[in-house]
């Protein structure tokens, strides 16, 4: 048998793309865990949700919890606070989305959608400046909500961000009401 | 550089065997002793040797402060004031590792001007000059790292802010920071992930480092004149030349450091690293390690959106951008000569983009407000065109002096000028081709 007559492409070109791709395949198999193993484990994961008793607190005190490792602030918003939420016009917004992860992610961040339905004296809300991750000050700021020390970002009672270099309202996180004194975060 | 056949006899009968079977003295004698080195090297060129010590001394004093150190985020800060207290010669050696991180850095900041300086990343050295640019960013992980481990609140808040950049990344930027963190903020199996990749990549950094110094000895290296080795006259033996200066060289730079160490072994870092790290509770300002300032006044420069690009991730974009500047540097020079000796124009600009890196330095340090967030904005466009317009464009309209002929003649022509307190000696003697 001449060389002309083995087929284009023959059994060999088959072989070594096949042995080509089992390899590739094998080898991302054996990377995949040693991937994987960095991701939250189960432990980090079991503590997604914390339940918190807000029976004691009174309009205009709020309490800060830990969930995730970072702080979540339930606050009992005073009836000024709220007027002051619902004055905003939209169109002023830096961040117009409410970023409430109970929500559609297309909900306009109305002073509504940042809480819960029947609920709005009760922001509920991950602590966290979206700019690098800081811890911003409760009441303060020119808008007497929220202030971050460290670049200077000002938000306002709902949790808006109204100022400095963070790109994004504070986040809600998922959280539901399962008594009238008993909150579920995650 | 001459590629002459190796020059090393063993002298015994050992020496032989072993020769015959693995020549190891023979690799350290043709690197290390008959080596020639281009005979006008100046101080700038001992900051290879003082990086090789100052590597090795971080990897000792690593080692054994990792005996008594322990990775948990319980005990992380508690044992680390052990190593300060309880833990013998431990001051000593934890305030060696810490300064010894700084120094590192001062050394390689020296190393990477020297360079630019005198455009040793010109052919043939860009490979060489990428491996270095290799060493840097894992030297600025290994830093990064070891910052977080005492568990203080710069190094909690410095991690956050860090691992925070990945999550500016459009779609897969949370997955990837929950990925480096090990859950959804900086927690124990950060600390824990950190130490051990703290304890490797050192090693790593070692690797890259033997494939830097090959690079290095097939190109030989560069001189303050940027003209390539052309005679044997041009060179001297790199033992006892050019091991002596070396050895000179760190002396002096270990004499500054243990100044440090002994007299002002926190000048360098941030008293908040000594309050334990609270996820509850920001420091007012939270900067990185001097260090990195000038890269961190760059992130904080892009206030604004760019297009598409939000301020966060053009921020970080920038920041990683002016990083990758130097690996681009060997293609974005165009200019023919390599040393600014001959380049006046290169040469004003290359101090005012050391001015300007430094500026920057400065600026990260300041809080991002008022007039520093312009000023850095400013800084952070010269240093773009400093890569992107003015290594390219000087090149094309630059008129260099004359360049001499060869690195002997450079060499005689300055001791001339000096009223000459070098006779021309043997070595001086008309072109010997070797």
């Amino acid at each position: 048998m001449s060389a002309t007559d083995i087929q284009d492409p023959n059994r060999r070109d088959f072989l070594y793309v096949a042995t080509g791709m089992a390899a590739v395949v094998g080898a991302g198999a054996v990377a995949w865990p040693f991937i994987d193993q960095m991701r939250p484990d189960a432990s980090t994961l079991a503590l997604a949700s914390v339940e918190v008793d807000v029976s004691s607190l009174t309009p205009g005190t709020s309490l800060v919890v830990k969930w995730r490792g970072k702080p979540v602030v339930v606050r009992n918003r005073t009836e000024q606070e709220m007027k002051d939420g619902e004055a905003v016009n939209l169109a002023q917004l830096k961040d117009p989305l409410a970023r409430n992860a109970n929500l559609p992610a297309d909900a306009p961040a109305t002073d509504a959608n940042r809480t819960m339905p029947g609920k709005e004296a009760w922001m509920v809300m991950v602590q966290v400046c979206t700019h690098l991750g800081c811890i911003p000050l409760g009441q303060e700021g020119e808008f007497g909500g929220w202030f971050c020390p460290c670049h200077g970002s000002v938000y306002d009672t709902a949790g808006r961000v109204r100022g400095g270099p963070a790109p994004e309202n504070m986040s809600v996180p998922v959280f539901q009401f399962i008594s009238d004194t008993k909150i579920r975060i995650g | 550089m001459s590629e002459g056949h190796s020059t090393y006899t063993p002298k015994t009968g050992i020496g032989r065997w072993f020769d015959a079977r693995m020549p190891l003295p023979r690799l350290v004698y043709d690197s290390f002793v008959a080596y020639p080195v281009p005979r006008n090297l100046n101080y700038a060129w001992t900051f290879g040797g003082i990086l090789a010590i100052m590597l090795t001394a971080q990897m000792l004093t690593g080692i054994v402060l990792a005996m008594h150190y322990a990775a948990d985020s319980t005990l992380a800060f508690d044992s680390v004031e052990k190593i300060m207290r309880d833990v013998n010669s431990g001051w000593l050696l934890r305030y060696m590792h810490s300064n010894g991180a700084s120094f590192f850095f001062v050394a390689v900041y020296i190393h990477i001007f020297r360079g630019l300086y005198y455009g040793s990343y010109k052919a043939p050295r860009e490979l060489l000059w990428i491996l270095g640019c290799i060493i840097y960013l894992l030297m600025m992980a290994t830093g990064f790292m070891g910052y977080v481990l005492p568990w203080g609140q710069m190094s909690f808040w410095g991690a956050t802010v860090i691992t925070g950049f990945f999550s500016a990344i459009p779609l897969v930027g949370d997955w990837i920071q929950q990925l480096l963190l090990g859950g959804f903020a900086v927690d124990n199996p950060t600390l824990n992930r950190f130490f051990s990749l703290h304890y490797l990549l050192p090693f790593m950094i070692a690797g890259v480092v033997v494939l830097h110094i090959w690079a290095l000895h097939v190109v030989g290296q560069s001189n303050p004149t940027g003209i390539e080795v052309k005679s044997k006259t041009d060179t001297v033996a790199f033992t006892p030349y050019a091991t002596i200066k070396d050895a000179f060289g760190m002396l002096v730079f270990l004499f500054i450091f243990a100044y440090f160490v002994f007299y002002l072994p926190n000048f360098l870092g941030h008293p908040d690293n000594y309050v334990v790290a609270d996820p509850l509770k920001t420091p007012a300002h939270i900067v990185p390690e001097w260090y990195f300032l000038p890269f961190y006044a760059i992130l904080r420069a892009i206030t604004f959106n760019i297009g598409p690009i939000n301020s966060k991730l053009g921020g970080v974009l920038a920041m990683f951008g002016s990083i990758a500047m130097l690996f681009l540097v060997p293609w974005l020079d165009t200019s023919k000569v390599r040393s600014a000796v001959y380049r006046p124009w290169y040469k004003l600009f290359f101090w005012l983009f050391v001015i300007d890196a430094v500026l920057l330095g400065w600026l990260g340090s300041q809080p991002a407000e008022g007039s520093y967030v312009f000023m850095a904005q400013m800084a952070t466009l010269f240093y773009f065109a400093f890569f992107l317009v003015v290594l390219p464009v000087l090149g094309l309209i630059e008129t260099p002096r004359r360049l001499p002929n060869s690195i002997t003649e450079a060499v005689l022509e300055k001791n001339k000028g000096s009223g000459g307190g070098h006779p021309a000696r043997a070595t001086a003697a008309p072109e010997t081709k070797g």
